[in-house]
């Protein structure tokens, strides 16, 4: 389809910056950017999971040069998203053929991006309120305490992560972010990354490394198998998103280095929620053309 | 005797209308798309020949040339609301239209011929999109549909109709311009040439050319379709070198 190479470019460029600027992968902003500009949203999610492999292999090399990973809960949290990717490229498929997959998209990151947002919205303020009233941050539960389901049986033991916990927590996040990650072209970092570190409780020495390990092999799985199940990889557009967006990224890790961590999550939540408010509108709005073609098959 | 001088009779009468003969040629017969390829125009020309013993018309001639692209498996649906959201739910199926389809005449369509005719012969896009082999009828409730298929089809420039598309060079020799935008598909594209005079088929021709994609972007498509794994491996490959080089270029540490 006719879109201006130099456009891609620069949204790539853009997004990659923010990304860098945030430490997350930004598929979860440059999916919803190709599809409000007109990209068919089966391209979009498939495409944009080629750009989420080159930038997390990036993050994933780094990590592993500071030896920032813990390999036995990356291989955990891999084997559950594994599975996650490949029902999440099934149900893709299911939706596109009933006709409702941009209507599973739209909906899942309205649910998604609200929820999530609305979380670090409130949990940025918090902090800020807590810093003017000038005592200290107070970590919401005390080392010892742990949420009931971690000690569920199929305990494992983590030495780099200093975890003792059930798998079956584990599994299931690993499973979900691989589900969510296939069906919308998002790595999940943004929600792994939290995930860990609240609920598990990982250090945040290996925390950044274990997600991006996961995430470049779950999508990587999906990458492949959009390419298989429903053909929409365009491999020149992702490479137009890949160098757009690794450029970017750098010069936002360079200026991500003077934001203050709790700046970081406000703005990021704002992010979110706007992406999430733009797909519900879109939801809501009557349409100004309600109908709309598709081509099932094409007959030579 | 008689049934002999009535046949000489039908015979006498019909000479006329069978009198003429069109002939037609197009510009090309193979278009090639390649990269940088942004739409193209095909000519076509024309001409009519009489033989002796007829006689030159009182009306002019009409002409009006038909192209019809490959065909597809279309699905058109409607939006509509429920509950607070716009949810698509209507749908009507179009099992086998052309993904292309251009009407140029040399008059408004109205003033060559009649509506019956047009209905009957599938003059013009108006009949075209309306005939029974379309879609399936269901009293009525089509109608939305196949107005919303010509509508959307015309927006993307792939559904044209222009009642100025042939011009007569000379009485008898016309030429007609097939615009093809870039956004035509490849494939095999069928041409129509009908001829008119006093609302009545005089003559008509058919004949074809053919939309052919080349060069890089064609064949990253057939990989894409018809090697679909090593297509997925080879993106996941490049994805994954660049991710490598910009760990190199920009080492940190």
């Amino acid at each position: 389809m006719p879109v201006s190479v130099l456009l891609i470019l620069g949204m790539g460029a853009a997004v990659g910056f923010i990304s860098g600027l945030f430490g997350i992968g930004g598929g979860f902003l440059m999916t919803p950017l190709l599809i409000f500009l007109g990209i068919p949203p089966a391209v979009a999610v498939a495409t944009q999971s080629a750009q989420i492999v080159a930038s997390s292999t990036t993050s994933v090399l780094g990590a592993l040069r500071r030896n920032a990973l813990d390999h036995k809960l990356g291989a955990i949290l891999v084997a559950g998203g594994f599975v996650g990717s490949a029902l999440g490229v099934w149900f893709f498929a299911a939706a596109r053929r009933a006709g409702q997959l941009d209507l599973v998209i739209v909906i899942s990151y309205v649910t998604l991006f609200t929820i999530v947002g609305s979380l670090m919205l409130k949990e940025s303020i918090r902090e800020f309120w807590h810093r003017r009233k000038g005592g200290t941050v107070r970590l919401r539960r005390r080392a010892g305490e742990h949420a009931p389901y971690l000690g569920w049986p199929l305990r494992m033991r983590f030495y780099r992560s200093k975890l003792y916990v059930s798998v079956i927590p584990i599994l299931g996040l690993s499973l979900f972010i691989g589900f969510a990650g296939a069906l919308l072209g998002i790595g999940g970092g943004f929600i792994v990354v939290p995930a860990l570190l609240y609920i598990f409780r990982v250090p945040t020495t290996v925390v950044v490394g274990t997600s991006q390990f996961q995430i470049v092999c779950t999508t990587l799985v999906a990458l492949i198998l959009h390419a298989i199940t429903n053909q929409a990889v365009d491999m020149v557009l992702a490479i137009l998103l890949i160098v757009g967006g690794v450029f970017g990224a750098q010069f936002g890790a360079r200026m991500g280095r003077h934001l203050r961590a709790e700046l970081f999550r406000f703005l990021l939540a704002i992010l979110l929620l706007a992406v999430g408010l733009r797909f519900g509108l879109e939801l809501v709005l009557q349409p100004e053309e309600p109908f709309s073609i598709s081509v099932q098959e094409v007959r030579t | 005797m008689r049934a002999l001088g009535l046949l000489m009779l039908l015979l006498v009468s019909l000479a006329p209308a069978r009198a003429e003969t069109l002939i037609t040629s197009l510009s090309n017969h193979r278009v090639l798309i390649n990269s940088n390829y942004t739409g193209t125009e095909i000519a076509v020309f024309g001409a009519i020949e009489r033989d002796a013993q007829t006689v030159a018309r009182a009306t002019v001639y009409d002409v009006v040339v038909t192209v019809r692209g490959p065909r597809q498996f279309l699905t058109v649906r409607e939006k509509e609301r429920l509950g607070p959201v716009w949810i698509n739910q209507e749908q009507q199926k179009f099992p086998s239209v052309p993904a292309y389809i251009s009407v140029m005449t040399s008059r408004p369509i109205e003033e060559i011929t009649s509506d019956q005719l047009r209905q009957r012969q599938r003059i013009g896009l108006a009949a075209l999109v309306n005939s029974n082999d379309f879609t399936t009828g269901r009293d009525g409730a089509d109608r939305p549909f196949r107005d919303a298929l010509y509508r959307l089809k015309a927006q993307e420039g792939l559904y044209i109709e222009d009642e100025r598309g042939v011009t007569f060079l000379t009485p008898d020799i016309f030429r007609a311009g097939i615009p093809l935008p870039a956004t035509a598909p490849p494939g095999n594209y069928d041409v129509d040439v009908t001829l008119f005079a006093d609302t009545v088929i005089l003559a008509r021709t058919t004949t074809n050319f053919e939309l052919v994609k080349t060069g890089f972007e064609e064949r990253i498509g057939v990989v894409a379709r018809d090697w679909s794994l090593f297509y997925g491996l080879a993106t996941a490959v490049i994805a994954i070198f660049f991710g490598w080089l910009a760990n190199v270029i920009f080492r940190r540490d």
